[in-house]
């Protein structure tokens, strides 16, 4: 199965502490941590569990800058096939649709069975997936958690549900999964593994290979515009019960039961 | 003048069979070690071949001397008494067997009164060991000790194996002595000397007893104890390779081949220094053929005797590690996979068939297991080996995943910001009173303090760099920090098996250190001094702090207040990394003992038997499957000893001690305090140090000239 993944990279939000920059329209970015976006990491480990069993080959995808490249490396040392990044000056700014619309080229460019993304992207809104699917008619199930490759073309795929349930269906191929963490636990990825892959070429593509017009893309085809930032104050601290042992268990018993959370 | 009959001649009858029997047994037996060669000959490299005077040095310490046999008393004993024994009938053994083909042959050097002597000392030997065996099955069968158990995951109990090879010996013992008994006889019915004058021995017992009986039956039973003896002898040798009576023969090379430097971790790959690493394909262990000839060796070496897991604070907690059985299980892989007929080796994963994942990295490091090996076997490597083949292969648990990330992409592993690593240098009160500088081009110092990330960060342990901060100022240190230039020391990294990200972190520093053109490292924390000390190269001499602070005091820079009388009793924890691995115990307890006033009494684990906290660093993040916290544990042992303070020497073992003494719901009477805080609170607000004796020592001299 040649499977595709779209992965971004974002803000280690575990390794930064976010604040606003001075004019409040972006966060300040000087000392921030990248890495992939984790759920992510997650597509990517589900789609070479996948190949181990059905054999095929997974490429990596991002839309950015050479920056981005770092993620694709350190999914090719996991052991993706390929890695591919989908550059140039006019995608930037891209809203979530100008996103899938980059992608559904580079897509429509080649042949994938299977495409996979993370179920949201820790600075996105949990667009681009099923945008991707429409633009390309191809069949779409969103927070997917299991993937089993059945006979003839299909999947049968789960995905959660309110309350931690599970709903298993059955997909046609070619579609779209967005993939929800704790699906897999991801291999680790060191520096060793990294180095090996550092001088592996990572091909590029930009508007004009990829048959783009520029307008459309970028921060001029965007019709999503983002226009503040905004940290919410922080609200009343924790409620600290100071009461013995026995009358802290007593208290907190209650407080949960009132709260609903005893039934 | 009647010629001498040399009763041994009666033995001339079975010469033929006597020689069958050597060639028999002398030949399996060298087949059979071949075959258990096998593998070496398949392994990794490990140069071992240097420094033979300290070798010769262990040999004659651990393996001659039985160093470390007395530290389980009873055991101990009765194990130094059979190594006696067997020492002594060694040259015996030989002489017997070559009598039964060449009857009138004699030891050289061992004829006349000397033979007399050696004998009679053989005749006691063979007696003691004996004894010692039927003790031994006596102890093994009737009292059990806790340590023989083997837990149901590992198979069945062993005793039944144990209990045959001990008879074996004390029938080959037995038999040897009939013989010896026989042969007086014979010789007392000549009416020639005898020489069995051992009274109360096994030879003289028999010499006893057969004295009335006919010469015929003597002659048989002669003959019989001879042939006995004889395929006794060779069954033990040729059997021995087969189970843990290997180490009668291995454990002279263990020792001699042991390694011999404390708190170093083997490379990736001898002989591949770290530039080239990136040519190694595979790092670690990952099947068995990836273990050095050496640690296969080791395998061979166990002798099962249980101590390493008596001793080992994961296996106390229920954690799945068992450092005997990482040894057995391997031994036992071996044996199947490279069998006496037939193919040898497949090369399968070890970890997810004969180990499992937990098992690997349930292991603190902590050294006890190798503290208390009698036969010098080597755990840690293979286990940070066998995690460097799961780290290659991505197999890390999801909990260590982050923090080795972090360390990768901030420098510690709780992805905290760079620019905030000197940030406990601000807080208020502190900064007045001491300020610490950053080192740099503008700022140098004779001394760097190097902080390392638990104790720049956690807000807890911060308090053990400003009081380390703070004794370094008083005893008139001039130092400083690398403030957002140090990075993590990286020394669990290695241990956990990421030596790439450790190589990094370790050049990142040297470069640092170097660029501070400190002449000297002090530190507060036993992890990054052992990593200083023995995974650093090119950077000064390092110093734990309670080092500096013990030498204050010596020098007079530092003196302590007294501590009010107010119920206290310290006890002092020996953290791994500063003693085990170290071997600083003496230090921090003369700190200790230069508070007036202050009680201290010890636990019973102590020194390089301490009781680990439950591991520092990345052993932090790992949630292993455990009954009790090993901490909990410790504390339970302090609290044993009649102390009601836990004074230690490194930020996780504060860490674990104080999180264990709440886990234990010991809050009430138990605290836990870092040696440098308790040094700190000490001092004594006016000493010399802050007036006359802070001047340079030219200007001390002046003002004493006036």
């Amino acid at each position: 199965m040649e499977i595709l993944v779209c992965a971004r990279r974002v803000p280690d939000t575990s390794e930064n502490e976010i604040v606003l920059n001075a004019e409040g329209s972006d966060i300040e970015r000087d000392d921030l941590v990248y890495s992939i976006n984790e759920p992510d990491n997650y597509a990517v480990e589900e789609a070479l569990q996948v190949v181990a069993r059905t054999g095929g080959t997974v490429t990596v995808v991002t839309v950015g800058g050479e920056d981005d490249e770092e993620i694709l490396r350190r999914e090719m040392a996991m052991g993706a096939t390929h890695g591919v990044l989908l550059t140039d000056d006019c995608f930037a700014g891209s809203d979530g649709r100008g996103i899938a619309a980059i992608l559904k080229a580079f897509v429509q460019r080649n042949k994938f069975d299977l495409i996979l993304t993370g179920v949201q992207a820790e600075d996105g809104g949990a667009q681009v997936g099923g945008m991707l699917a429409a633009m390309l008619d191809y069949p779409f199930a969103s927070l997917v958690n299991a993937i089993e490759v059945m006979d003839a073309g299909k999947l049968k795929i789960s995905r959660e549900i309110e309350g931690g349930n599970r709903e298993i269906s059955e997909i046609d191929l070619p579609c779209v999964l967005s993939i929800q963490t704790g699906i897999n636990e991801p291999r680790y990825v060191g520096m060793k593994g990294i180095r090996a892959v550092a001088s592996v070429p990572v091909p590029t593509y930009g508007a004009a290979e990829l048959g783009i017009e520029p307008s459309t893309v970028g921060l001029a085809g965007a019709m999503v515009k983002r226009v503040d930032y905004f940290v919410p104050a922080a609200g009343k601290g924790a409620e600290m019960l100071g009461g013995s042992r026995e009358e802290n268990i007593e208290k907190l018993l209650e407080l949960v039961a009132a709260k609903g959370g005893l039934k | 003048m009647g010629i001498e009959i040399n009763p041994t001649s009666y033995l001339a009858q079975g010469r033929t069979l006597f020689l069958l029997i050597h060639w028999i047994g002398n030949l399996s037996f060298a087949y059979i070690v071949a075959r258990r060669l096998q593998p070496l000959l398949r392994a990794q490299r490990d140069p071992r071949f240097d420094r033979p005077l300290a070798r010769l040095g262990n040999v004659a310490k651990f393996w001659f001397g039985q160093w470390k046999h007395p530290r389980y008393r009873l055991a101990g004993s009765l194990h130094i008494l059979i190594f006696a024994g067997f020492l002594l009938l060694a040259m015996r053994a030989f002489t017997v067997l070559i009598v039964g083909v060449s009857p009138n042959f004699a030891m050289p050097g061992l004829t006349g009164r000397a033979g007399e002597l050696y004998e009679n000392a053989t005749d006691y030997a063979a007696t003691v060991v004996f004894l010692c065996m039927i003790f031994a099955i006596v102890r093994r069968v009737v009292f059990k000790p806790a340590r023989y158990a083997v837990p149901e995951r590992f198979g069945k109990a062993h005793t039944a194996d144990a209990v045959f090879l001990l008879g074996l010996i004390g029938f080959l013992m037995a038999a040897d002595s009939l013989f010896s008994g026989a042969k007086a006889v014979f010789l007392a019915r000549q009416g020639l000397p005898d020489h069995l004058a051992t009274v109360l021995s096994l030879p003289w017992l028999f010499k006893t007893a057969l004295a009335s009986a006919s010469l015929s039956t003597i002659g048989a039973l002669f003959f019989s104890a001879y042939l006995l003896h004889e395929i006794v002898f060779y069954f033990l040798l040729c059997y021995r390779p087969f189970g843990i009576q290997f180490h009668v023969e291995t454990s002279l090379f263990n020792v001699y081949f042991a390694k011999l430097t404390k708190g170093t971790i083997k490379p990736v790959r001898w002989g591949i220094d770290d530039a080239n690493l990136d040519h190694v394909k595979s790092f670690g262990v990952k099947s068995f053929e990836d273990f050095t000839w050496k640690h296969m060796l080791d395998f061979y070496s166990c002798a099962d005797c249980g101590r390493c897991s008596d001793n080992c604070p994961s296996h106390a907690a229920g954690r799945p590690l068992s450092p005997r059985f990482l040894s057995l299980k391997a031994r036992d892989y071996a044996f199947e996979h490279y069998p006496m007929f037939g193919k040898a080796g497949n090369g399968e994963a070890l970890v997810g068939n004969l180990y499992s994942e937990d098992e690997i990295w349930s292991c603190t490091t902590c050294g006890a297991c190798e503290a208390e090996c009698p036969l010098l076997v080597e755990y840690i490597d293979k286990i940070v080996d066998l995690r460097r083949g799961l780290i290659d292969d991505g197999n890390v648990p999801q909990s260590l995943q982050k923090p080795l990330k972090s360390l990768e992409s901030r420098g510690n592993p709780y992805g905290k910001m760079e620019k905030k690593r000197a940030e406990w240098t601000a807080a208020k009160d502190f900064k007045e009173a001491c300020p610490v500088q950053v080192l740099d081009k503008k700022n140098g110092a004779d001394t760097l303090y190097f902080v390392d990330s638990v104790t720049s960060y956690d807000a807890r342990m911060q308090s053990i760099a400003r009081a380390t901060a703070k004794i370094l100022n008083r005893a008139g240190v001039n130092f400083g920090i690398l403030g957002s230039a140090e990075k993590d020391s990286g020394h669990e990294a290695r241990r956990f098996g990421e030596e790439t990200l450790f190589l990094a972190l370790r050049d990142h520093n040297t470069e640092a250190i170097q660029k501070s053109e400190a002449a000297r490292i002090v530190t507060a924390d036993p992890h990054a001094y052992n990593a200083l000390q023995h995974d650093y190269k090119d950077v000064p001499p390092v110093e734990h702090i309670s080092q500096t602070i013990a030498s204050a005091l010596d020098a007079g820079a530092i003196q302590f207040k007294p501590i009010p009388a107010n119920g206290k009793v310290f006890t002092y924890h020996d953290p791994c990394y500063l003693g085990r691995h170290n071997e600083i115990y003496d230090a921090p307890r003369h700190v200790l003992d230069a508070i007036p006033g202050l009680r201290r009494v010890e636990m019973e684990r102590s020194r390089d038997r301490s009781f680990c906290c439950g591991g520092g660093g990345l052993m932090l993040f790992y949630e292993p499957k455990e009954d009790e916290r090993i901490g909990v544990k410790r504390v339970r042992m302090a609290a044993e000893a009649g102390a009601n303070v836990i004074v230690t020497a490194c930020p996780f073992c504060l860490t674990n001690i104080e999180d264990a003494i709440k886990v234990a719901g010991l809050e009430a009477e138990m605290t836990a305090i870092d040696l440098a805080e308790l040094a700190e609170q000490q001092l004594e607000s006016d000493s010399p140090a802050s007036t006359a004796e802070a001047l340079p020592e030219l200007e001390r001299e002046l003002i004493a000239g006036r």
